[in-house]
Parts: C-alpha cells; sequence; structure tokens
C-alpha cells in the first residue's frame, strides 16, 4: 500500500536521472504516511460537507446522547445509522461536528503557522543581512518572546473581548509564532554568508534581493518546512487549550470546543465515551500525522538521521 | 560570580527582565484596547451572568481604580507596573475581599510540586531512550520498542489526560477521578495525606510524562548520533574502555548540553500544557483557580494567575541560563555565546 502511495506522489523531476527512485530522499515512509493522514482529514471535511447534512451541529437537532452505531448507552438504547457516531449531550450530530470541526482546528494552525513563517523569514534575513542594532532588536526580542508561553496571554486577550472568529484566532495565535522560524533562519543566514558561493555571487556583483531568494532561500526550504510543520503543531495546541478552558470561537464548533461541552457535562462519568472520545481521537491522529511529517522532513534534511 | 564570565550574566539577566517586562505590558495593553470601559464590561457580564452585584460600586471603584481609569497613561502604567512587583493583583471579585495573591499563593506549590516533578522524571527518561536508541549495545527490541514510543510524543498532555482519566479512574477505579487530595483527609505533615496527595497526583504527572519524554528523546537521538562519530569516543573504545563507560561518561555527557538548553524552548508549552492537565484533572493548582476565574470573569485573578505563570517560566529559564556554565566548563572560559 505503502509504495503504490510512493509512486503516485513522486515528483517527476526527481524520480528520473541518474538515482534510483528508491533512492529519491522525499520518498521517506513516515512523511508520505503522515501527509497520507492529514490528507485524509481534509478529505474527511471536503466530502463530509457534501455528503452529511452538516445541518445537524446545531443544538436540538438530534436526540439526546445517542451512542455509535453498534453500541448501547446507559439507557439501553442503541446507536442507529441516522447518526453513526452518537449523538452529545446537546443534541448535535457527532459526525457532522467532526466534519465541521476538524478543518477549522487544521485551519487555525495552518493559518497561524504560515503568518508567524512569513514574518520570520522577513526577520531572521534582516538580522543575518544587516547586522548591528537591527540584529540585536531582533534576536533579543525573539529570545524574550519565545520564553512567554501564548496560551495565556492569550487568555487575558480572550476573557476581555469574549467571542471570536477562527481568522482572528489564528491571527492572534500568528503573533506567538515568528520567534522560531526568526531564531532559525536567522542563525542559518549567519552561517550561509560565509560560504563560498554567497561570497562568489558577492564578488559578480548579485544584488541582495538575488542572493536572498536564488542562492539563500533553496537551501533553507527543508528547514521552512519543518518549522511550518512544528509551528502548526503548537498553533494547533493553543488554539485547543483556549477552547478546553472555555474560550475561543463561541457559535463554530471548533474540536476543543466539543471536548470542553462533554466535560462540562460530565461525560466521564456517565459513560458517554463518544463525546468527547472521538474529538480526542481525531485531534491525536491530526498531531501524529504533523509527527511523522516533520520527523520524515528531518531525515531528509539530515541524512545522518537516516541510518536508525 | 562562580566563574561565570560577566558579559553573559548580564546578557541572561537583561533577557529575563525584559521578558517579564513585556508580558506585564501585554497584560496591561489588552484590556485597554478594548473599545469600552474594561470595568463596566465586567461588572456588566458579572451581572447579567446573576453574579455577585451587590456592592457593585464597590467593585466598580475596585476595577477603576485597579485600571486607574482617571489618572493619564504614564501613571497608571507606573502604578501598574509597581503593583505587579510588590504582587499586589488586587481583589478576587469571586471570592470578593480575598486578596488575588493569597489565592495564587495557595495555589502556586500543587503547581510548582507537580511540575518539577513531572519536568524531572521527563527529562531522565528521555534522555535515558534517547541515548538507548543511538548505543550500539541496545538489545535489538528495545530498538523497536522505543520508536514506536514516539507516536505519543506530539499529543498534548489534555488528551492523554482525558484517556488516562477514564481508563484508571472511571473503568478500573484504580485512581480518585478530581482533586489533589481526598475529601477525608486533613492537609498536613501527615503520612495519610502525603500517600492521598501521591495517589491523587499520579495520573496528572503520568499524563504529562507519557506525551513529553519524546522531546527529550529526540534531540538526545539527533546529539547522540552526532557525538557518535566523534574521534574520542573512537579513541575512548581503542582504549578498551567498558562499554557502559563509554556510554555515560563520553557519549552522554558530551551530548546532554545542549539538552539543557533546549528546556528554555520548550518550558512554556510544557506549562501551558499542565494548566490544562490540572483544568480537567480539577487539581488545586494554577490551571483550576485560572479556569475558575474564566468562568467567573474574575479579571483580576486572570491577569495575576498569567503574570505568575509567565514570571515562573522566565525564571526557570534564566536559573537554567545559570546553571548552564557550571555544567559546561566550555561557556566559563570563552566569550558569552550569542
Amino acid at each position: 500500500m505503502t509504495e503504490v502511495t510512493a509512486q503516485t506522489q513522486a515528483p517527476e523531476g526527481e524520480a528520473k536521472g541518474r538515482f534510483n527512485r528508491f533512492d529519491n530522499p522525499w520518498l521517506n515512509p513516515k512523511l508520505i504516511w503522515g501527509v497520507g493522514i492529514l490528507l485524509g482529514i481534509i478529505l474527511l471535511g471536503v466530502l463530509g460537507r457534501m455528503l452529511w447534512n452538516t445541518e445537524l451541529v446545531f443544538t436540538g437537532s438530534t436526540p439526546l446522547r445517542l451512542p455509535p452505531l453498534g453500541f448501547e448507552n446507559l439507557r439501553g438504547q442503541p446507536g442507529v445509522a441516522d447518526y453513526p457516531l452518537g449523538t452529545d449531550g446537546a443534541g448535535r450530530d457527532l459526525l457532522a461536528l467532526l466534519i465541521i470541526g476538524a478543518p477549522n482546528t487544521l485551519m487555525i494552525g495552518a493559518v497561524a503557522s504560515l503568518i508567524g513563517m512569513t514574518t520570520g523569514i522577513v526577520l531572521g534575513f534582516s538580522a543575518g543581512f544587516i547586522g548591528g542594532r537591527v540584529d540585536d532588536t531582533i534576536r533579543i526580542l525573539a529570545d524574550v518572546m519565545i520564553t512567554i508561553p501564548p496560551l495565556l496571554i492569550l487568555v487575558v486577550f480572550q476573557s476581555v473581548y469574549g467571542d471570536v472568529t477562527l481568522l482572528l484566532m489564528a491571527f492572534l495565535i500568528a503573533g506567538f509564532m515568528w520567534q522560531s522560524p526568526t531564531r532559525l533562519i536567522r542563525a542559518q543566514v549567519l552561517s550561509m554568508r560565509e560560504s563560498g558561493y554567497v561570497k562568489m555571487a558577492q564578488l559578480s556583483g548579485a544584488s541582495t534581493a538575488h542572493i536572498m531568494f536564488r542562492e539563500m532561500m533553496p537551501n533553507l526550504i527543508p528547514y521552512l518546512f519543518g518549522s511550518f510543520i512544528a509551528n502548526a503543531t503548537t498553533a494547533i495546541v493553543t488554539a485547543v487549550g483556549l477552547e478546553v478552558l472555555g474560550l475561543g470561537p463561541q457559535r463554530i464548533p471548533t474540536l476543543g470546543r466539543v471536548i470542553y461541552d462533554a466535560i462540562n457535562s460530565g461525560a466521564l462519568i456517565q459513560n458517554l465515551w463518544w463525546w468527547w472520545g472521538l474529538p480526542t481521537a481525531l485531534l491525536a491522529l491530526m498531531f501524529i500525522a504533523l509527527l511523522l511529517i516533520n520527523l520524515g522532513l528531518d531525515e531528509i534534511s539530515n541524512p545522518r538521521l537516516r541510518k536508525i | 560570580m562562580f566563574g561565570i564570565p560577566s558579559a553573559y550574566l548580564v546578557n541572561r539577566l537583561v533577557t529575563f527582565l525584559l521578558t517579564v517586562f513585556i508580558a506585564a505590558t501585554l497584560i496591561w495593553l489588552i484590556p485597554r484596547f478594548s473599545p469600552v470601559d474594561p470595568a463596566e464590561i465586567m461588572l456588566g457580564r458579572m451581572a447579567s451572568g446573576g453574579a455577585f452585584v451587590e456592592g457593585a460600586d464597590d467593585i466598580l471603584m475596585q476595577l477603576r481604580e485597579r485600571f486607574g481609569l482617571d489618572d493619564p497613561w504614564y501613571v497608571q502604567y507606573g502604578k501598574y507596573l509597581w503593583s505587579i512587583i510588590t504582587f499586589d493583583f488586587g481583589v478576587s471579585v469571586a471570592s470578593f475581599p480575598t486578596p488575588v495573591w493569597t489565592l495564587i499563593a495557595q495555589a502556586l506549590p500543587w503547581t510548582l510540586g507537580l511540575m518539577i516533578l513531572s519536568i524531572v522524571i521527563t527529562f531522565i527518561i528521555g534522555n535515558a531512550l534517547g541515548a538507548f536508541m543511538v548505543w550500539e549495545r541496545t538489545p535489538k527490541p528495545w530498538k523497536v520498542v522505543i520508536p514506536s514510543m514516539m507516536i505519543f510524543t506530539s499529543i498534548p498532555p489534555i488528551l492523554s489526560g482525558l484517556l488516562l482519566m477514564w481508563i484508571f479512574s472511571v473503568k478500573l477505579r484504580w485512581f480518585p477521578l478530581t482533586g489533589s487530595y481526598g475529601l477525608t483527609v486533613e492537609p498536613g505533615w501527615t503520612w495519610d495525606f502525603i500517600q492521598s496527595v501521591v495517589h491523587h497526583g499520579f495520573l496528572p504527572a503520568l499524563s504529562i510524562v507519557i506525551v513529553t519524554f519524546g522531546f527529550w528523546t529526540l534531540g538526545m537521538r539527533g546529539l547522540m548520533i552526532s557525538v557518535q562519530g566523534e574521534d574520542y569516543v573512537t579513541l575512548a573504545k581503542a582504549k578498551g574502555l567498558k562499554p557502559r563507560y563509554v556510554l555515560y561518561k563520553y557519549m552522554v555527557r558530551n551530548a546532554i548540553l545542549p539538552q539543557i538548553t533546549a528546556f528554555a524552548l520548550k518550558v512554556g508549552l510544557l506549562v501551558s500544557g499542565q494548566i490544562l492537565v490540572e483544568r480537567i484533572f480539577s487539581y488545586n493548582g494554577m490551571g483550576k483557580l485560572l479556569y475558575d476565574a474564566i468562568l467567573d470573569q474574575d479579571f483580576a485573578v486572570i491577569q495575576g494567575v498569567s503574570y505568575i505563570i509567565i514570571l515562573m517560566t522566565a525564571m526557570s529559564v534564566f536559573i537554567v541560563d545559570l546553571l548552564y556554565p557550571l555544567i559546561d566548563p566550555r561557556i566559563r572560559h570563552s566569550e558569552a555565546p550569542a
């Protein structure tokens, strides 16, 4: 199965030439599995919206506390095919909640991480290239901000302002996602600046923009990917944390919000395992996929790790 | 001081103070961008929630004074910074005349205890597994088992906490569901109490440990791989030293140093994760205090708890930075690292 996925996902240009197809570092099994799981979750969101009745996320649209198909709840009610993953204590269909919630959660991670990375690239390059005061300011600021846990500042923010939209939440989290790409890129730029090919480009009169984007950027790509995934993970953890504390978007279903409702209604003690368990499992799967992608990227950029 | 280069010391101290200063400023600034009077919003919320509205004028006064809304901004800011240095966060609205600091002082030991315990356990287990993953004499089965344990690494502790709680507290009933000690025991240095605390703290600690040790394992693995190829390791082996001796004294001793600095990058996430674990286990720490304050819209407590946790985080990074030169003699003899 892995092999089939591998063949379909092989980038055309890389597979040709003098390399054996199986030597291509991008055909890393961890990377492929990670991307596969993530695509599956996205597919759940996309196909689900087309095939499933998403109106069922509204309170009171289903009977209360039905178990998933094939199980029985404490009141002896069996699961029904209309609500295959069961329903929660407020009469919402869990399948519909997962279909709407999972892409929302991924979206927050992707947007926050993308903004953070873009800022990080600009700041990291500025620090590495301009040096002096600019470098000092950016470096100290990144060192300082990396210590501050985003969760707590955002708790203060959201407890004052109340309801937020998904996008605003992503922007807020992005404010804490630029530090590690900045540090990473600054360090790489500093070491690359002394390397032969950059000196060569400078001597041949290439513009700063050319050196940045044509000479340095391609070398940074594996690091950037890795940093993007790591940041997306942190952003999702932060978002879920806020949601589980009862903050975050109040009207849009998110996985964290479902868990919050479940804990607050005592779903654990009442043995309503599907209510908290399914969103938890889906989130766990999401994090495992992100980890696999990150490990795969690590092995691609650092061949020494591949031996083991 | 203790042979630590003064440039390094000053650098770290400035970073520490700046961290606390920026965090405090953010906490102060955020409510002020709100278009309406923050004191009124909070009072309105309390009233609409049917909460404590008696003595509303007093509370409004207290909140207004807290924000110092009638002074020019620099006076307000100065007063705020002073109050934060003296740990005076005002009075809790939910449990009215109790100062916020009193509430924090009750919760802090629980959080610190759980945090130190879980970090120490995680650090030891994580690094040991990372070293064994690379060591050539590790038995074969372990080399399969350890990487498969890594799968938990990325899951936030709140999810593992829910799962453990369900298995061990609800299904098996081995551990209590919530709280940090039993209702029947009297707090004090008695055997019963300590037993109860350990019994209640086991699951929260475990749910943090099983998902965070992998961070150290993965880091250690990378470092061990680079150390493995060093000449001094080859020489040590060639000299015929015992393999275990080479592992501990040559490889681990050198590989573990960057791991200690990696702590600085991770501690923020660890603390946030623990706050959430405390919330789901209703553990009597800062997490529960914060969650209750969010429910009650008790802004003074939210502000105080956030500030204290950030201060704790910054302080632990600072302490690690100070310990680092003592562990790694190379820092003591060279200039401060950038």
